[in-house]
């Protein structure tokens, strides 16, 4: 019987090794809705959680996908979802209710041309800021966005990682083009794949929210009696609805326990930096134009740097701040109409020019070529 | 049974009860409880309270000594099949309002009955949104002013045990909170039946229906859910039109045959040890 996917080199679609990370990871439940072009995931996690011991589901819609992911991480399971667009706007409230009641469990957003329906099968980046903003309140959110078939594996797994560690829910911000697309991937051996659980708490303990440090997670039916709600509360979870003492240090608690580790969670590829002309930042599809970029300007005479997002959110800003220091200007290409360029303009905060390229639908990518005429055109 | 109930025994002792005076969720707390109480269980460590959004959603959340997920508004019963599925042996029962499982959340238990999820949802009938003020429900009667229907209520009740039938459960019951033992012993039939079980209670809301709609006390209100109620006999015998507003009691379906749990576990088994 098919177990966890042995270690080996693999041709993979993305969503494929989305799911194979997700059950590495110790994922056992999946509770999920169609849709295009996130459908494959879980179509692969029916056929294959059966056969590691774990469930899936087919939901009536999205908010209950995220309901039965909510109720099945409470049983101490490791579970995720994975929708796009549409689905992921319904599914905010109860992405909120993840925040605030520190439930781990992974949201894959396979990102599709919007507003609204858009265009289903095609790539857009337009979810940046929902990913970082989507639910009500205030928050602190962990979003990954990987760029290749290795990496809809890899981060997979770092997902679930950090869900686990921080007790938060956290979003694999894919697109469409890195999901569809397939490419080899390695898959480690197992003693070389980092795994974290959650921290369980002792039989005597009984506060179970807003720590300081992450506070330890019971599971129903081991005995704790433990009391969740989405309602303001204490550490032991029961209800303060009026008190600003109480809910201020609970969101400054659900803030704090993510950008107090920012250093812990922040992940990016530099290169160039130091002595590049034009800087580059983007993530996602968009960024597998920027090797090639840096060969093309190469021939122009220009010397161009990158920083490519492997974490958009927490965004890395002291890395961006440090490339624009030595730059004549900042790149921001993106596959939405300017989300990601507002936020790199904040931290390079004046150091240098930041411009924007951008695009959307169609299933249009952002060309090497085209970034490079944009660098010639602004250097002029 | 070894001792007599005692409600307190399953409450957590630091907190009291946050209902108005003459509130029907102190009384389907106590029905509930009591269910527990016969059917053997000295606590509720191996239950699992789900709730959403509304007062009868605070029935367990936190006040019951159990574990309690109390969630957003519509949404138990897709938290109760995650809790359901990972732990088949755990008890786990949905307590919500009409607003919460006949309104904004009524596509989860139309597929939670088809699908046969063996848990019980108890469905506080109170036929208005009381929790935000008193305004019209799914289930308030035709022709009732509320705040949000001051010229009468246009449309129709919505019949949720029928609808809850119709839709495949196992264990399907209404009655009133002036039906007290009646509604103690469906919730024990709930509570033991393999499968999908629905209990509706229809419960007084003085603060913010019953003075509305003319009632002085809550006593008045009990006494017009008692001359209201036609048992499922009677109404089989009148007409559509004389049904209109009424409520209509009974054990409307208790039938057994296999449960969502039972179909993915027999199915499953051999893939691997399962959960």
């Amino acid at each position: 019987m098919a177990k966890t996917v042995l270690p080996g080199t693999y041709f993979w679609q993305g969503n494929e090794a989305c799911s194979e990370g997700a059950i590495v990871a110790g994922c056992r439940f999946f509770a999920g809705y169609p849709i295009t072009p996130a459908s494959e995931i879980a179509e692969h996690m029916a056929l294959r959680l059966p056969q590691v011991g774990g469930l899936f589901v087919q939901m009536e819609d999205e908010m209950a996908s995220l309901g039965a992911v909510i109720g099945a991480s409470w049983t101490g399971a490791k579970a995720m979802t994975a929708t796009s667009g549409p689905g992921f706007s319904l599914m905010q409230e109860l992405i909120g209710y993840a925040f605030m009641t520190e439930t781990p469990l992974i949201i894959v957003d396979v990102q599709r041309a919007g507003p609204s329906t858009g265009q289903s099968t095609k790539s857009g980046q337009g979810d940046l800021m929902q990913a970082r903003w989507g639910p009500h309140g205030d928050y602190a959110s962990i979003v990954l966005a990987p760029n290749s078939v290795q990496e809809m594996f890899d981060f997979t797994i770092r997902a679930f990682n950090l869900a686990e560690a921080f007790r938060t829910p956290v979003v694999v911000l894919s697109d469409e083009v890195i999901a569809h697309m397939h490419e080899s991937l390695v898959v480690p051996p197992p003693e070389q794949i980092e795994i974290v659980n959650r921290k369980k708490p002792s039989p005597n303990d009984r506060k179970f929210f807003m720590l300081d440090d992450v506070a330890p997670m019971p599971s129903v039916g081991e005995g704790f009696n433990v009391a969740v709600t989405g309602s303001t509360h204490d550490e032991a979870g029961s209800r303060f609805t009026s008190s600003h003492i109480v809910h201020q240090f609970l969101v400054k608690t659900l803030v704090g326990k993510i950008m107090d580790h920012v250093d812990k969670i922040v992940d990016f590829e530099a290169y160039n930096i130091e002595n590049c002309d034009v800087g580059m930042v983007s993530f996602g599809c968009t960024s597998r134009a920027f090797p090639e970029t840096v060969e093309l300007a190469k021939e122009k005479g220009i010397n161009v740097g990158f920083v490519r997002l492997k974490t958009v959110w927490p965004f890395p800003e002291e890395i961006v701040k440090e490339m624009a220091q030595n730059t004549k200007m900042v790149l921001v290409p993106e596959l939405n109409m300017r989300q990601l360029f507002y936020e790199v303009d904040r931290a390079v905060h004046g150091a240098a020019p930041v411009i924007p390229i951008n695009k959307v639908g169609g299933g249009e990518m952002i060309s090497p070529e085209e970034i490079v005429a944009e660098i010639l055109r602004s250097t002029k | 049974m070894a001792e007599p109930f005692n409600m307190k025994r399953y409450l957590r002792p630091e907190l009291s009860l946050p209902f108005c005076v003459g509130c029907g969720c102190v009384n389907v707390m106590s029905s509930f409880l009591k269910a527990v109480h016969e059917l053997g269980h000295a606590d509720l460590n191996k239950f699992v309270l789900c709730s959403g959004i509304g007062c009868s959603a605070w029935i367990p959340s936190p006040y019951i000594m159990a574990d309690s997920i109390h969630v957003t508004h519509g949404r138990s019963i897709p938290v109760a099949l995650g809790v359901k599925l990972m732990r088949p042996d755990l008890n786990v029962v949905v307590f919500g309002g009409d607003g919460d499982l006949a309104g904004i959340g009524l596509s989860h238990l139309i597929h939670a009955a088809r699908r046969n999820l063996d848990i019980t949802v108890i469905m506080v009938n109170n036929m208005i949104y009381g929790m935000t003020g008193g305004q019209v429900a799914p289930t308030t009667p035709h022709g009732a002013k509320t705040a949000t229907t001051p010229y009468g209520n246009f449309e129709y009740p919505l019949d949720t045990a029928r609808l809850v039938v119709t839709a495949g459960a196992s264990y399907v019951a209404r009655w009133t909170t002036a039906h007290s033992e009646q509604l103690k012993e469906a919730m024990k039939k709930a509570l033991t039946t393999r499968g999908f079980a629905f209990i509706e209670a229809a419960s007084p809301c003085l603060t913010a229906f019953g003075r509305r709609v003319g009632f002085k006390n809550v006593s008045e209100m009990l006494r017009w859910f008692l001359d209201n109620s036609l048992s499922l006999e009677q109404a089989s015998k009148v007409t559509e039109k004389e049904r209109l507003n009424k409520i209509i009691v009974g054990e409307y379906v208790s039938r057994e045959f296999p449960t969502l749990t039972d179909n993915i576990y027999q199915t499953l088994k051999g893939t691997e040890k399962i959960a």
